[in-house]
């Protein structure tokens, strides 16, 4: 029983990576930039909202749409000021931009909060769950949390395949240079896609900070790797392979744990790995270079 | 007087040292159509490029009803009424045929909802691709995949029609309804510049016939005239084999 505990917690973990994983691969498909800062804006979003909370009576809840709100506009910026002149610089560029904000993030943040955890508190939700009997039980907040990623995840799509602007973006992806020729402006596509992106991280952080209790500055480096095994096990380019991707690397670290407290990095990775190998375009993607 | 629909003046596109375009000098008066021959490499597909924006200019000016455009983004001069199709067709794949219209009608010609849906339908429509609305565009074979982009250029309604090498690998009556396709579109007051091999194809619509060769024109006039001209001979035996 304790192993269909452990896998039942993988599955709702899941839902973290699979919500941090949805904006990288979303990025990554309409601009090919490797977000290295992926982890860094996570936990960043975990700061916005815990400091909102602590230091301005922000109510817990409410700190989610600040954090999504305050994030978002960053990617606007960071698209706009950074990100647009590096992509006409060549593929590198903008990869080495996203590497120096991933430094600048938890630097700035232990400057000015120092190393100690900052609590995200959620009081009972924290531990209330739903008794299934036999020793098994779900938690409301990973099921919330799973709850939150398939309504994201669900959005997204939605939003890419049944209105306009998400045409425009798939469009965009395929294509960039054609897509001027049909006189789509790239860059506000670019701008979209990053305010999305960013404010979606910022959610997963949200939640992520509120399921480990509090958020310390260099998480990100932890959560970055999460997100692209994520992306990389459910493959590029598929939304709902991304969900899968979550549950997998999830029950991988939750029966990790199981065996061994020291393990649950360890099998993610190793998980991760084989799936590189035996599958590289990742389990529903069409191909990792595509 | 109102001013020319296109005026190219001394346009020059260099890409470091190689200068594939060298003092062009064009101007298309508006429902003119233009056909544009000369040997591979000749700079064809570059002028095309420079006119819609997608390459800009090293020296020299482009005019769009008498408007600078020289400077003005491709996204801008779309539009402005500039729909170009590519030689080597790049559909976006991932979207349906239909959806690969809608874009240009949605975003070139500005139009929203059920508007946008019928200029998309009847561009498919004119392209004979209409059947195929409804495929993923990564899966037309190429000759599909050749009218879509005369589709998507025209979904976003354009004023000038910048055509690549259209008619390549058509059978001959698949060339004939292109034929009938391009006058039509000619008739209702388009302006064409057509690059094409095809000269078959070519000489039935265009009014004038422009040839390319080493970045430079070197014969512009009447298609039949220019075709007999000892210039054209010269570039096409003393250029490729082709």
């Amino acid at each position: 029983m304790n192993w269909l505990n452990a896998i039942l917690q993988g599955v709702l973990l899941g839902g973290i990576f699979a919500m941090a994983a949805a904006g990288l691969s979303l990025v990554f498909g309409v601009m090919r930039i490797a977000n290295l800062a992926h982890g860094d804006l996570m936990i960043l979003g975990g700061y916005v909202a815990s400091v909102t909370a602590a230091h301005y009576g922000v109510p817990v809840p409410v700190t989610i749409v600040v954090s999504m709100i305050a994030v978002g506009a960053l990617g606007y910026l960071v698209q706009r000021s950074l990100l647009d002149r590096a992509m006409g610089l060549g593929e590198l560029a903008p990869m080495l931009v996203t590497f120096g904000i991933s430094v600048i993030i938890p630097n700035v943040l232990v400057q000015v909060f120092s190393s100690d955890a900052q609590p995200l508190p959620i009081g009972s939700l924290g531990t209330a769950s739903i008794d299934l009997g036999g020793g098994l039980a779900i938690g409301w907040f990973p099921l919330i949390t799973v709850a939150a990623a398939v309504a994201v995840l669900v959005s997204l799509h939605l939003f890419l395949f049944r209105t306009q602007p998400g045409r425009i973006v798939r469009a965009t992806s395929d294509d960039r240079a054609v897509v001027r020729l049909m006189g789509v402006d790239n860059r506000r596509v670019y701008a979209l896609t990053s305010v999305i992106a960013f404010a979606t991280v910022a959610l997963a952080g949200v939640l992520y900070t509120m399921r480990q209790g509090g958020v310390t500055p260099f998480e990100g480096q932890l959560t970055v790797l999460f997100a692209f095994e994520t992306v990389i096990i459910g493959g590029l380019g598929s939304l709902w392979g991304t969900l899968a991707g979550g549950v997998v690397l999830g029950v991988a670290q939750s029966v990790g744990a199981q065996i061994s407290p020291d393990l649950p990095l360890l099998t993610g990775h190793v998980v991760f790995l084989l799936v590189l190998v035996f599958r590289p375009q990742g389990l529903f993607g069409r191909s990792v270079l595509a | 007087m109102t001013a020319p629909l296109l005026e190219v003046d001394h346009l020059a596109v260099h890409f470091g040292e190689l200068r594939v375009l060298e003092d062009v000098e064009l101007t298309v008066p508006r429902g003119q159509a233009v056909g544009i021959v000369g040997p591979n490499g000749a700079g064809k597909s570059t002028l095309l490029s420079a006119i819609s924006g997608v390459e800009r200019a090293t020296a020299g000016s482009v005019r769009l009803a008498g408007r600078d455009v020289t400077r003005t983004s491709a996204a801008q001069r779309c539009r402005l009424g500039v729909g170009r199709s590519f030689q080597i067709p790049r559909p976006f794949g991932d979207l349906t045929v239909f959806e690969n219209a809608l874009v240009g009608a949605e975003r070139g010609a500005r139009l929203r909802g059920a508007p946008a849906r019928e200029q998309a339908l009847r561009a498919l429509e004119t392209a004979g691709l209409l059947h195929l609305a409804n495929k993923p565009a990564g899966s037309l074979p190429l000759l599909g995949r050749k009218r879509l982009e005369l589709a998507r250029a025209l979904a976003t309604g354009p004023d000038l029609l910048l055509l690549d090498e259209i008619a390549g690998g058509l059978t001959e009556a698949e060339a004939e309804e292109l034929v009938a396709t391009v006058l039509s579109l000619k008739e209702s007051g388009v302006t064409i510049l057509w690059i094409e091999h095809v000269v078959k194809a070519l000489v039935q619509v265009v009014d004038r016939l422009v040839c390319l060769a080493y970045g430079r024109i070197r014969v512009d006039g009447d298609p039949h005239e220019v075709l007999a001209s000892d210039e054209v001979a010269e570039v096409y035996l003393g250029g490729t084999a082709a």
